[in-house]
């Protein structure tokens, strides 16, 4: 039954390579692929939380950038205030975003389709603004973190292997998580929801109760990114929060494959491989990366996954 | 006599200017088949709407079981033994037959916030599912998308699906629109075992059908009912007969 076919083995090849890359770099010598690939596991993570609720769960979120920043303040703002322990920075980072999550869904499931993707933005935004008026924690200009967070001896973030690993297995636990929900009970509501809400009404499902926990669950996820980002970069700014980011990693959904497992990582990847190389060769990387962007939306149904997908068949 | 299943009473719905539903009262017992006929634009579809909670009433009230459940949401309604098909058709197209199927029994066997175990290898659920789709005659189309399937093999999922919630009482919302005369036939004689088993509310355009069906007819013109009782009545009815039957000859005929 299970039948090789042109999307799994890339993927089973897009995997092995984002786990044998940190041999590749002691190897070669290259620090600076590891550094870039730390930031595109990362934004793989935020990209799998948000395709839990966009592909899965037919929730348009245009602010899911939000959580990378309140996940990457929690880190930053205890940091700040002598509380270096990760066993405590990770928690509340999750907790933050939980809690966000909680209220912003309960308000914006009130709305539907395009009124909810204004609303998710404008809270987003909000949430932009509230954190460029933090004086005490560096206003617009971001606030640096001097020191990773601590997990007492037990895995070392200032350890760029390390760190790439920890990274890693957040994504892969993630990916495994959101594997198991989307084909649980919980997942078959949501994904029914998706299809057609009147008919889950009528069958019996509460609609906005689902839909409200899978929200919570995926900002949870993302502010697990955003805590690792900010020990990434050693650094938190509002900018993290600013649509444009939010728009990045729909983009990265979008890109790899809406409601496909692996496809929001594979969007990641390319998405911002394309990124780092375009901007090598010019300063308008973005002249060329939009048009390239566009045409792979516009033919390309299904993003690489779906390309992938038909290329085995066909 | 006994307390009815579903009682109606002094239901009014307003849209705008236009009294869809006006003062309808109607008793459904317990195992009968009740009909609900019309022309178009009687205010059928207002009704069932108010019925199954996807619509208020403005005044009046909807009780079942004795119990009033006029201001209850769907979903809850559904948990009381309610349960309905779509005049069109309304499924889970990119699920499959058994999924869809699959779901409203999920609906109603305890909780579904369970984020880990494969719903889909729950054994409990897949026997109901397959079933719900043994009744309707489609157990070999269970693994099949619905997009794939056909008009008249969905109209029968839209049953199977509304029979997995094990009702009390089913809506059916014109179940034969668009199906072809063997077809048809298939569901009459499908709706006359089902019968057996739960009572029906059935609204339906197809007369033929309605007269072999229905124990008692209740007669619905601009929002109100005009008549109601057994099926010899309604023929027999003049009201009726220049209402709405005056022109079809093949009613009188059949039968």
């Amino acid at each position: 039954m299970k039948a090789f076919t042109v999307s799994k083995a890339v993927t089973a090849l897009m995997l092995a390579g984002l786990v044998l890359l940190p041999l590749y770099s002691q190897l070669s010598g290259n620090v600076f692929i590891l550094t870039l690939f730390t930031r595109i596991v990362i934004l793989a993570l935020a990209a799998a939380s948000l395709n839990l609720i966009m592909g899965f769960g037919g929730m348009m979120s245009f602010g899911h950038a939000a959580y990378l920043g309140i996940g990457g303040y929690a880190v930053g703002m205890l940091a700040q205030e002598g509380v270096g322990s990760g066993w405590i920075q990770f928690p509340v980072a999750l907790a933050a975003s939980a809690i966000y999550a909680l209220v912003i869904g309960a308000l914006s499931l009130r709305t539907r389709g395009v009124y909810f993707i204004m609303i998710t933005l404008a809270f987003a935004q909000m949430a932009y603004y509230v954190a460029s008026g933090l004086a005490r924690y560096g206003g617009d200009d971001g606030l640096t973190v001097y020191k990773r967070s601590d997990f007492s001896g037990l895995i070392n973030l200032s350890n760029r292997t390390q760190f790439y690993y920890l990274c890693l297995a957040c994504l892969f636990g993630v990916m495994l998580l959101i594997w198991r929900i989307v084909n649980s009970r919980f997942g078959l509501v949501v994904q029914g929801l998706r299809s057609n809400e009147q008919r889950m009404q009528a069958i019996g499902f509460p609609a906005k109760r689902y839909q409200l926990v899978c929200f919570v669950i995926s900002g949870t996820m993302c502010g697990l990114a955003g805590a690792l980002l900010a020990n990434n970069t050693d650094f938190v700014s509002p900018a993290v929060m600013y649509w444009t980011r939010s728009g990045d990693l729909m983009v990265m959904v979008i890109l790899g494959g809406m409601g496909t497992l692996f496809g929001p990582v594979m969007g990641a990847v390319v998405f911002l491989l394309l990124e780092e190389f375009l901007s090598q060769i010019t300063e308008y990387w973005a002249l060329i990366m939009g048009p390239l962007l566009l045409l792979i939306v516009l033919f390309g149904r299904g993003g690489i996954m779906g390309v992938l997908g038909r290329a085995g068949r066909g | 006599m006994a307390e009815p299943l579903l009682r109606v009473e002094k239901l009014v719905r307003r849209f705008g200017g236009i009294v869809a539903t006006d003062n309808v009262s109607l008793d459904v017992a317990s195992g009968e088949l009740h009909a609900i006929i019309g022309p178009n634009g009687a205010g059928k579809t207002t009704l069932i709407s108010q019925l199954t909670g996807h619509l208020e009433p403005h005044s009046g009230s909807v009780s079942l079981a004795g119990r009033d459940i006029t201001y209850l949401p769907a979903y809850r309604r559904c948990a009381l033994g309610l349960a309905r098909s779509f005049q069109i058709t309304s499924l889970l197209l990119d699920f499959t037959a058994a999924d869809n199927v699959a779901l409203a029994a999920q609906a109603h066997a305890g909780t579904s916030f369970r984020f880990f175990a494969n719903a889909r290898k729950e054994k409990g659920l897949r026997d109901a599912a397959h079933a719900a789709l043994d009744r309707v005659g489609l157990a070999h189309r269970a693994d099949v998308p619905v997009s794939k399937l056909s008009h008249g093999e969905r109209r029968q999922i839209e049953l199977a699906v509304a029979l997995a919630s094990k009702p009390k009482l089913l809506l059916l919302d014109e179940p034969m629109a668009g199906l072809g005369v063997t077809e048809s036939q298939g569901m009459v004689k499908l709706l006359q075992e089902l019968r057996k088993e739960v009572s029906i509310v059935l609204v339906e355009h197809d007369m033929p059908a309605v007269f072999a069906l229905a124990d008692r007819i209740s007669v619905l013109v601009y929002g109100r009912v005009i008549a109601s009782g057994d099926p010899a009545a309604i023929r027999a009815n003049d009201e009726v007969k220049r209402a709405y039957l005056g022109d079809q000859h093949v009613v009188t005929h059949h039968g």
